[in-house]
């Protein structure tokens, strides 16, 4: 079986999830070609165990971001089945290549597995925001992409080929104006822990207190629909089912009761903790660990036991 | 004159000209379970009947807003398209009463395998949708950057692809002026406002305006609105193979119960817990 990859970067180095996409295929007791779009991290690819060759494909499409252009310029390199990263132009990306070669696309897997005998594969993927697990069986060759921090990473060790292939392709985007207002704080889809904060925070004045956590601690800080939508939080930062799904090592919601479209965002955290005044909340249900007590309380004692142990 | 008064002078005077087009504007929607429902499995599958509600999926709604704002300015007929069973014809009626003029609903029956599930997969309902798109020779098409069932985000990019046509997504804006549509996504500073050149695809993130709501007269006109529907043999499309079985649908694994703590005064030891037990600390 054929499996491609298409490395996903921050701009100079792979991104964490380019090491799950190759694990995922070693687990299958497969080999990946690893396509590094313009170039970028080829020899951290060719390093990494599991990968057969790495294909560095350069060109001008790669200079602004039209998912139309990169898939025209990567698609004549794959071969067999395409596995990218589920994150936003990934998904972009991987649209355009399956509807280019006529065959199906699967986003956001959350397990992969070959079915015997060479019949296809099988896959799960959270489906209705996690309210249920698809289970799915594909026969012919597809695109798939990888939920990030669903899958083992691959370790580095090897010294792979690279191949480097000049592609062109039309882009069809300008950009005529960058409006700069990015935040200086992590984002929540990037970070291995997040506080979040909803309702019973009282106001957004007082996520100044969640801020201080996150800055011991190295966290993004979130938000509940609710203080998005009645308190005007920037939207990137909402976690639910429509903001953000995460999927963080440590998920701390602060004053969130817990709402289906909340749970939906975040609940395959690998550890959630709750803080909640109210013993009854619906987020205890899925939380690891909870504190019943109000934010005021729970908060300081929280800074200072993790300024402690960060000391 | 003061500045703000001959900056909306300009305003009106570029809208003035814009005025007329008769834009035909394509808005893809599509009905899922309300994001309150309860999903129901029963038999291995997700239980459609069990729905309490359905709804049209939330970042479906920004796009058709945004139509509806361009169609304010440039003038034409906005084409609200759906791919389901007969129940999201309510959603095209909704969609008609705050202002969709044209109203396409595209049916299926879908391929079955040798087991007789059904499934289509979304390439062939992108298949579908740019075929419809192109019988109602539309100049922009606008839908949500995903669906609230499958979470998916393919039919956006994959319409682009099959109408060989400019896709961007996470857009929060889109604009049109003297023959360029604009619009304002994410970048890795901040956002970044982006032109395109003829039919694009924007895909919408949670969008800027507020969404407008139905008044009595709308929802009158919108029940006497005529549904054109079309199957896929009178788009003249052949959705191909099964490609993809659906095996089973099942409730998330539970988790086992957590360890609950009354009062902040446990703060510490959970803390040491987190870096002692879950060792994410």
């Amino acid at each position: 079986m054929i499996f491609t990859i298409l490395a996903e970067t921050n701009g100079t180095d792979l991104h964490p999830t380019t090491y799950q996409l190759i694990g995922s295929v070693s687990s299958m007791g497969c080999k990946s070609i690893v396509i590094c779009p313009n170039g970028i991290a080829a020899e951290e690819a060719a390093n990494i165990e599991g990968v057969e060759k790495v294909i560095s494909v350069v060109g001008d499409c790669f200079d602004i971001f039209d998912g139309g252009a990169w898939a025209t310029a990567l698609n004549s390199v794959c071969e067999g089945y395409i596995l990218v990263s589920a994150t936003p132009n990934g998904r972009e990306i991987s649209a355009r290549i399956a509807a280019m070669r006529n065959v199906p696309i699967i986003q956001d897997i959350v397990s992969i597995s070959v079915v015997a005998e060479d019949q296809g594969i099988t896959v799960t993927r959270p489906a209705y925001s996690g309210k249920a697990i698809e289970t799915l069986t594909i026969s012919g060759y597809a695109v798939i992409t990888l939920r990030p921090n669903a899958f083992e990473a691959a370790n580095s060790g090897n010294d792979a080929p690279i191949n480097v292939v000049n592609q062109s392709a039309d882009i069809k985007i300008s950009i005529q104006e960058a409006i700069n207002q990015a935040s200086e704080r992590l984002d929540v889809t990037e970070a291995d822990i997040i506080i979040s904060g909803g309702r019973g925070m009282g106001s957004i004045d007082n996520f100044s207190h969640l801020e201080k956590i996150a800055d011991i601690v190295g966290a993004a800080v979130g938000a509940s629909r609710a203080v998005v939508d009645e308190w005007g939080m920037p939207h990137r930062m909402q976690v639910g089912q429509t903001g953000k799904t995460v999927t963080p090592s440590l998920y701390i919601a602060v004053g969130i009761s817990g709402a289906i479209q909340h749970l939906a965002g975040m609940r395959s955290s690998k550890y959630i903790l709750a803080i909640n005044k109210d013993p009854d909340a619906p987020i205890f249900g899925v939380a690891d660990y909870g504190i019943v007590a109000t934010w005021e309380d729970a908060i300081p004692a929280l800074e200072s036991a993790l300024s402690e142990l960060q000391a | 004159m003061l500045n703000h008064q001959l900056v909306k002078l300009k305003h009106e005077i570029q809208f003035g000209q814009n005025r007329g087009i008769n834009m035909n504007i394509a808005v893809l929607l599509k009905q899922v379970p309300d994001t309150t429902a309860k999903i129901t499995i029963s038999g291995g599958k997700v239980d459609a009947n069990s729905v309490s509600k359905w709804s049209m999926s939330p970042y479906d709604e920004y796009a058709l807003e945004s139509g509806l704002q361009i169609k304010d300015k440039t003038g034409g007929n906005l084409i609200a398209i759906t791919f389901g069973p007969e129940r999201t014809k309510k959603m095209l009626t909704d969609a008609a009463a705050v202002g969709a003029d044209t109203l396409v609903h595209i049916s299926d029956e879908g391929v079955r395998n040798e087991k007789n599930s059904f499934y289509i997969d979304s390439t062939h309902i992108q298949k579908l949708l740019s075929a419809a798109i192109k019988k109602y020779e539309a100049n922009v098409v606008l839908c949500g950057k995903q669906a609230a069932d499958t979470n998916s985000g393919s039919t956006g990019p994959g319409v682009a692809e099959l109408l060989d046509s400019a896709c961007v997504t996470l857009v929060s804006e889109v604009n049109y002026l003297d023959g360029t549509f604009t619009a304002l996504r994410p970048s890795n500073t901040g956002t970044e406002k982006v032109s395109v050149n003829g039919i694009s695809v924007f895909a919408f993130d949670k969008g800027s305006s507020e969404l407008r709501r139905p008044n009595v007269r709308g929802i009158m006109m919108a029940k006497k609105k005529v549904i054109e529907s079309i199957t896929s043999e009178d788009l003249g499309v052949d959705v191909g193979d099964l490609r993809v079985n659906l095996d089973s649908q099942t409730p998330p694994p539970e988790k086992a119960a957590g360890q609950k703590f009354e009062g902040a005064e446990h703060v510490p030891i959970v803390v040491l817990k987190l870096r002692n037990e879950a060792n994410v600390i």
